[in-house]
């Protein structure tokens, strides 16, 4: 037990030192302040131009793919630690192999994330020399920490997965996961520090705004506006985005599969795969509320600039791909049923849950889509249309949302409920109680939407505070009153591999759509800027400064996510290859 | 095969994403261009036309002052009146306070732009301020930064909305706004009159260069016709008059925001000094 405590103390030591050596970077580099002048203003011809190469489509490229993949392989680990975790609790060894395999199918992604960094990195220099000389006068001695961070992050992943069985058992696992746990802190902390970059780009702090000239420390540049809601956003997706890759493979490996032990093995994967991803997705809307709200506080304009300019026809197809998502998890859930041989018994249920699923997804969509004359596409020009009123206020989008998010719950709760019999005295009334929670919390969010549409007031957002509380507390409320009801509970058989081959195809949509979503997000949030580098700083004065149509911009997210699907696939292959011993008796003769 | 299959339904999912990216409405929104203002030869109702066009495109005004409740409605609400009454506002303690006349509403626009929350009209100011923070940019900074001429332009339009004589002065050849040399100008805008017709296609619709088009009427001696202001309402904004004869909805009603103000005043010129 000692020995326990002191490895636990000695992890938690190495992960405040992390916490802290940022701190002595930023202290570092506080006396160049001073000396730094203004922000520079290239003229168009300061930009190379390189064989005709449009240079804005390289950066883009390479910071989406890398994105992809750092969203990855920072987000595995992740749940791999929880997955690790949850073995060593209930020292049920399925978990400890599921968290090993979640590992060997990232590892090989790893290097490559740092690679598509480093070419990154290198197409910025090439193509925006001015912009990146002032982003590291901004930065200082953080891009330095960021790299050492880098090494120390590939040193303890190293360690963490290859350590995995030699320190298995006993003390030595409580070890291994702190390990996890420093790679995990590392890990954020990297993210964290990009994203201060990102952010500052587009909520300038601790410059002088009539010339850029830095006059804050490095920690008030990083803890610029939009720095903290966009951490807990990425946070969040990389959690969903990880489940949702990771669901793919497993349902890839499912159908691939005859043996039916390797059948029940990857269907479970699958499983947990899916259920992380939609724990990651369903309080993303709400990180998303935030950093909008963010936005219109830091700058009024900005905001109106998304929700109300052009780029609102961009929140329409985010509809749609959340609305795809959500439908494909619910069906991916309610194929899950057949699991079980009480599933049936709630199978009756779903048509009703997919009656609100497809009916807020059209409530969601349709009457924006209504609009598209010629007439109206010329007014939209330069700024806002009248007729989009409805979609930067979106009463009735909210209540539609927040109803496909309870009812995701529900279709989820109804599956682990069809494998547990309650045997506890007030079951029944347990039941009525969720029963009424859900009752009384949809009318709350229904009624909070047709206030919403009646209030005069222009931030409606105001009606939506409540709707969200109202499908958290249902939430949280409901597990809560089952953890308690099914408690000493009679466990019914899950048939685990008893799943259909179509289900799985529904674990494609997801990573899909995932991966799509995030570009088309990527590039919403980089349009913000319009036509800065760095927002009311420093003027894009490039050939390229321009905010491509939604074509365009759907064009080059779609040949991203094709390169990236590629590489997935590539990894996920080596990831079995590594595994693959080839028989003697295979050898040419 | 599995593997095939996936990759299959993965693509066609990917397709029907982009598919649908591309049948929404394609708008490219380009940098607000940097301007020469012929200022030599603007007049009072020019300047009018080009704060009309400043306060729909580069100064963003609409993106706020619009029927969403955002912010005052200036295109729609009766300036002639609701000025008066913000100087009279007891809350309101700015540069013109005490004054009235349209001079005084010249410096309550003025200030309104450039300093948004020396008065902010009840019930729009930023949340939680209790009405002493405007949420308006200020208009001669980034990111929107109008110079003085451009501000002076949409103070004579909104002073024209409000039924008042513009009392702001005109800009003088000194003035030319010369674009700060960090910001070149984007290779396709038109430097002389023929290249600025040919660029916007006039030609196909009106009997310009001898096209002999007849979809528009004919613009000889249009100098004879019409000012200079009138000429400018014309094409930027067509269907305010429709020439006898002829409909609306057929000349584009999207110059203003396609034409940059030397490309606008190269027309101009040209067209005043086209013989009958
Ligand atoms: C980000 C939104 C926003 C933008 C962009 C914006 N405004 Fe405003 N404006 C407001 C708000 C909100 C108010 C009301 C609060 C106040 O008085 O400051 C206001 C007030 C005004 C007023 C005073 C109105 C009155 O009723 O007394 C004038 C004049 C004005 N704006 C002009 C402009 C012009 C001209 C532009 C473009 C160059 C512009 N605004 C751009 C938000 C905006
Ligand atoms: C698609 C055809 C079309 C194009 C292109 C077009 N116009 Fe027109 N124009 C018309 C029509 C039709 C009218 C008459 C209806 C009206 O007044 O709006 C008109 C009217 C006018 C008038 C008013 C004439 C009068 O006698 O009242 C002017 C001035 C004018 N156009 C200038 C231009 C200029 C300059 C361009 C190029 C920048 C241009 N037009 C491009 C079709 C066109």
């Amino acid at each position: 037990m000692k020995k326990q405590t002191l490895h636990v103390s000695l992890g938690l030591l190495a992960v405040l030192l992390l916490v802290l050596i940022p701190q002595y970077g930023f202290a570092a580099g506080d006396e160049v302040a001073a000396v730094l002048e203004g922000a520079p203003k290239p003229s168009r011809l300061d930009y190379p131009m390189i064989w005709g190469i449009s240079g804005r489509t390289v950066v883009w490229s390479m910071a989406q793919m890398h994105l992809f993949l750092a969203a990855f392989v920072l987000s595995v680990p992740l749940f791999s630690l929880a997955t690790e975790f949850m073995g060593t609790v209930t020292g049920d060894d399925r978990f400890d192999n599921m968290a090993h395999e979640f590992m060997k199918i990232s590892m090989a992604a790893y290097s490559l994330t740092a690679l598509v960094g480093g070419g990154l990195t290198l197409s910025l220099f090439l193509f925006y020399p001015q912009m990146m000389g002032y982003m590291l006068k901004v930065f200082r001695g953080q891009v330095l920490v960021y790299a050492a961070l880098f090494g120390f992050e590939s040193i303890t992943l190293y360690i963490y997965y290859y350590s995995w069985d030699a320190l298995r058992r006993g003390n030595r696992k409580w070890f291994h996961m702190s390990i996890g746990l420093t790679l995990n802190t590392i890990g954020l902390t990297l993210m964290f520090i990009a994203n201060a970059w990102a952010t500052f780009m587009m909520s300038p702090a601790g410059v002088d705004p009539a010339t850029g000239a830095v006059t804050g420390t490095i920690w008030e540049v990083t803890r610029n506006p939009l720095w903290n809601p966009l951490n807990l956003h990425r946070f969040l997706a990389n959690i969903a985005y990880g489940g949702a890759i990771v669901g793919g493979y497993a349902a890839y490996m499912f159908l691939a599969e005859k043996d039916p032990v390797k059948k029940a093995h990857y269907d479970w994967m699958g499983y947990t795969s899916n259920f992380i991803a939609i724990l990651g997705f369903l309080p993303l809307p709400f990180a998303g509320y935030w950093l909008m709200a963010e936005i219109y506080a830091y700058s009024q304009q900005m905001g109106i600039t998304a929700m109300g300019g052009i780029l609102a026809w961009l929140f329409i197809i985010q509809a749609v791909l959340i609305g795809t998502i959500m439908m494909a998890a619910n069906y991916y859930l309610w194929s899950g049923l057949m699991r079980t041989d009480r599933g049936a018994h709630y199978a009756r249920y779903v048509k009703y849950i997919a009656v609100v699923i497809v009916g807020g997804f059209l409530v969601w969509v349709t009457p924006h889509t209504l609009l598209l004359t010629s007439q109206e596409i010329q007014q939209l020009g330069g700024t806002h249309h009248k007729l989009l009123g409805p979609l930067g206020i979106m009463p009735a989008k909210n209540t539609a949302v927040n109803l496909m998010l309870v009812f995701t719950f529900m279709s989820f709760q109804m599956f682990y409920r069809s494998s547990r019999i309650p045997t506890v005295s007030w079951a029944k009334a347990g039941n009525m109680f969720i029963v009424a929670l859900y009752v009384i919390g949809c009318i709350n969010i229904v009624g909070a939407g047709l206030y919403g549409y009646i209030t005069p007031t222009v931030y409606k957002v105001g009606a939506s505070v409540p709707q969200v509380v109202t499908t958290l507390t249902i939430i949280i409320g409901s597990v809560i009153i089952d953890v308690f009801r099914l408690r000493g509970s009679k466990p019914e058989t899950v048939h685990w591999g008893r799943m259909s081959e179509r289900s799985q195809y529904a674990l494609f949509v997801l990573p899909v759509a995932f991966t799509w979503l995030m570009g088309l997000m990527g590039y919403i949030r980089s349009s913000l800027r319009t036509h800065w580098h760095v927002y009311t700083i420093m003027k894009d004065n490039s050939a390229e400064a321009y905010i491509p149509t939604i074509g365009q911009a759907g064009n080059t997210i779609t040949a991203i996510t094709l390169g990236f699907m590629a590489i997935m696939v590539f990894v996920f292959w080596l990831s079995r290859l590594g595994a693959t011993r080839q028989d003697e008796t295979e050898a040419p003769s | 095969m599995t593997f095939l299959r996936v990759v299959l339904f993965s693509v066609a999912v990917l397709l029907v994403f982009t598919g649908f990216a591309n049948v929404l409405p394609q708008i490219q929104s380009d940098p607000p261009k940097e301007e020469i203002i012929d200022t030599g030869s603007l007049d009072m109702a020019g300047m009018i036309s080009l704060g009309e066009s400043l306060f729909k495109g580069k100064g963003t005004c609409t993106l706020c002052h619009n029927g969403m409740g955002r912010a005052p409605d200036l295109l729609e609400m009766n300036l002639a009146e609701t000025f008066p009454e913000r100087l009279k506002d007891p809350r309101y303690k700015g540069v013109a306070a005490g004054k009235e006349g349209p001079k005084a509403i010249e410096e309550y626009i003025h200030e309104s732009m450039v300093d948004p929350s020396a008065y902010v009209v009840a019930g729009f100011g930023k949340k939680g301020t209790n009405d002493t923070e405007s949420p308006m940019p200020t208009i001669n900074k980034p990111p929107v930064e109008l110079n003085e001429i451009e501000i002076n332009a949409v103070i004579a339009f909104l002073q024209d909305r409000a039924g008042i004589e513009p009392t702001v002065p005109l800009p003088s050849a000194e003035d030319v706004v010369v674009p700060d040399e960090s910001s070149s100008e984007g290779p396709d805008v038109a430097t002389t009159a023929e290249d600025a017709i040919d660029k916007f296609g006039c030609a196909a619709c009106h009997d310009l260069f001898g096209s002999e088009a007849d979809t528009g009427p004919p613009l000889a001696g249009i100098g004879k016709r019409m000012s200079r202001g009138d000429l400018m309402d014309a094409i930027l904004y067509p269907n305010d008059t429709i020439a006898e004869g002829y409909e609306a909805d057929i000349m584009p009603q999207d110059f203003a925001e396609q034409m940059s103000a030397s490309e606008l005043t190269l027309i101009v010129d040209y067209l005043l000094n086209l013989p009958e």
